[in-house]
């Protein structure tokens, strides 16, 4: 089995752009990400790729090329673009193909996603009674989480000022203006000990990596940025999800710590071994609780963390460079690729005014959503 | 004044409220509310008492639909209450200040007020108080 490297990335900026459909925003990512490669679409062997809600990846071929190459459609919730990846890095690391491209967009409505309780297999009173909300599930996961290990409104507020700093520096940030911890803390509060500006929101982008046997990389003599790993996972019994009606007394792990394990076996290294982490952070909560998710801290000693600044640029481990889901919006099928695009620039060194200060050779990723699904991608340069 | 509950099934009427549960036939395990596949699924009452187990203050109005309260929106409080011996359930919390919420707090089934139809017909919910004799 070869060794699977990234070797051209490209992303459209995130937020909000009116001009440009779900999918003119993926065509815009690809065809950056060939120009960052210097290759062609023609050269592309085969594509995985998705949007959650803005439409279906394989027929950007009319746009692209049609040089009838496979394009296999992703549709994972959240997962969708480390699903993707993870469907262009086995085909890679088989010895099948030798170049190929693995891209995600999306485009949503603004405001709170607008689940449909038959959707979900749940019934209507459950919506009807004011119980389906997602932030509601952010908010009680957090709440308990504050509660038994100690963690304070503050350090929410900090996360959330570090995203804006970061994502002021990010050229593909929506959110570039820094905002303090007061300002944060003193937002309208949504679902207690939420703010307002400790969520993410729905928004919109596009992302594509470009992906390369051993062989054909050296060939192109480019960046080349290698992946030790990718993982997926769906929930282990016992967890806490979303749209959760009940919960079993018997509490399990998380599907983040089930991904996260199996990256690290697979990358042969462990949490100490990474410079550079981009986690899921829906809001600011999350941040905090998958860093002890994902291994590279206790429960609890966030609160130390944070306060000495380790997770800033920088600190000891930087987490979400470009300011995260917090600054970025979250477009569900490009996010994931997002967080991969942001350590390949991170591992280049190309990261300009967001560049982390220490010396960078593992980068790390970690996507989760609905209904309980989790990608990580370990980078290594 | 008339009442109905907001769906059939959830819970039991009152004086003796309980939350309507299944038990896996094969497994034994508890859910809530009840399947739909009740060859799969026996109905069981809950414990209608027990402790808080995380909580939230839900302050503005969920999107309509699938969302059906009193309007104007007012703030709610909600959580999951565990009860012992059977399941975390997912409830509104009522007959409680915002700020007396906190983790372990003993809490009783009870039912709320969700609104009030054209028919002049209120619609219940079921929701968690805290326990009144423990308050006492």
């Amino acid at each position: 089995m070869t060794d699977v490297y990234i070797v051209g990335i490209g992303i459209h900026p995130f937020g909000r752009t009116d001009s440009r459909t779900g999918l003119q925003q993926g065509e815009f990512a690809v065809r950056a990400a060939l120009a960052d490669a210097n290759l062609n679409w023609s050269d592309m062997q085969f594509a995985y790729g998705g949007s959650d809600a803005a439409g279906k990846a394989d027929t950007l071929v009319a746009q692209l090329g049609l040089t009838t190459l496979p394009f296999v459609n992703v549709l994972n919730g959240c997962a969708t673009g480390g699903a993707a990846l993870f469907g262009a890095y086995s085909a890679i690391r088989s010895g099948d193909f030798d170049l190929g491209i693995a891209m995600g967009f999306d485009k949503h409505p603004r405001g709170a996603f607008d689940p449909r309780p038959t959707d979900w297999g749940l019934p209507e009173w459950y919506g009807e009674a004011g119980l389906m909300v997602t932030t509601q599930f952010f908010a009680t996961k957090l709440r308990r989480y504050m509660d038994l290990h100690g963690i304070r409104p503050i350090t929410l507020a900090r996360v959330a000022e570090k995203a804006y700093h970061n994502g002021s520096l990010a050229p593909h940030a929506w959110r570039r203006t820094p905002m303090d911890a007061d300002t944060i803390l003193g937002s309208q509060m949504v679902n207690d000990p939420l703010t307002k500006l400790m969520f993410c929101s729905p928004a919109e982008g596009g992302v594509a990596l470009i992906v390369a046997s051993e062989k054909k990389a050296r060939e192109l003599g480019g960046p080349r940025i290698r992946i030790k790993a990718v993982s997926m996972r769906t929930r282990p019994q016992g967890s806490f999800e979303v749209f959760a009606p009940s919960l079993d007394l018997e509490r399990g792990g998380s599907v983040s710590t089930s991904a996260s394990r199996a990256a690290f076996e697979m990358a042969g290294i462990g949490p100490q071994d990474i410079d550079v982490a981009q986690l899921q952070d829906t809001e600011s909560g999350a941040e905090i609780m998958h860093m002890a998710e994902n291994g590279f801290c206790t429960d609890g000693e966030q609160e130390k963390w944070i306060a000495e600044g380790r997770t800033r640029l920088d600190g000891a481990l930087p987490i979400n460079t470009d300011g995260g889901c917090l600054a970025c919006g979250e477009p569900i099928g490009a996010s994931g690729l997002r967080q991969v695009y942001e350590n390949v620039v991170q591992l280049r060194g190309t990261g300009g005014a967001r560049q982390v200060a220490r010396k960078v050779r593992n980068g790390y990723s970690h996507v989760y959503g609905a209904p309980g699904v989790s990608a990580v991608v370990i980078l290594q340069c | 004044m008339a009442t109905r509950s907001i769906a059939p099934g959830v819970f039991t009427p009152t004086p003796a409220l309980r939350l309507i549960g299944g038990r896996h036939r094969a497994s034994g395990g508890l859910v809530f509310p009840l399947p739909p596949d009740t060859e799969s699924f026996e109905p069981v009452e809950l414990p209608s008492r027990g402790r808080l187990w995380s909580y939230t203050v839900q302050r503005f109005a969920p999107k309509s639909p699938p969302y059906r309260g009193t309007e104007p929106f007012e703030p709610f409080a909600l959580g999951y209450v565990e009860l012992p011996g059977a399941l975390i359930v997912a409830s509104r919390l009522t007959q409680v200040s915002f700020d007396a919420l906190r983790l372990g707090l003993p809490m009783e089934l009870t039912t709320t007020a969700l609104r009030t139809d054209p028919d002049g017909c209120v619609v219940l919910t079921y929701a968690f108080r805290p326990a009144q004799d423990a308050i006492a």
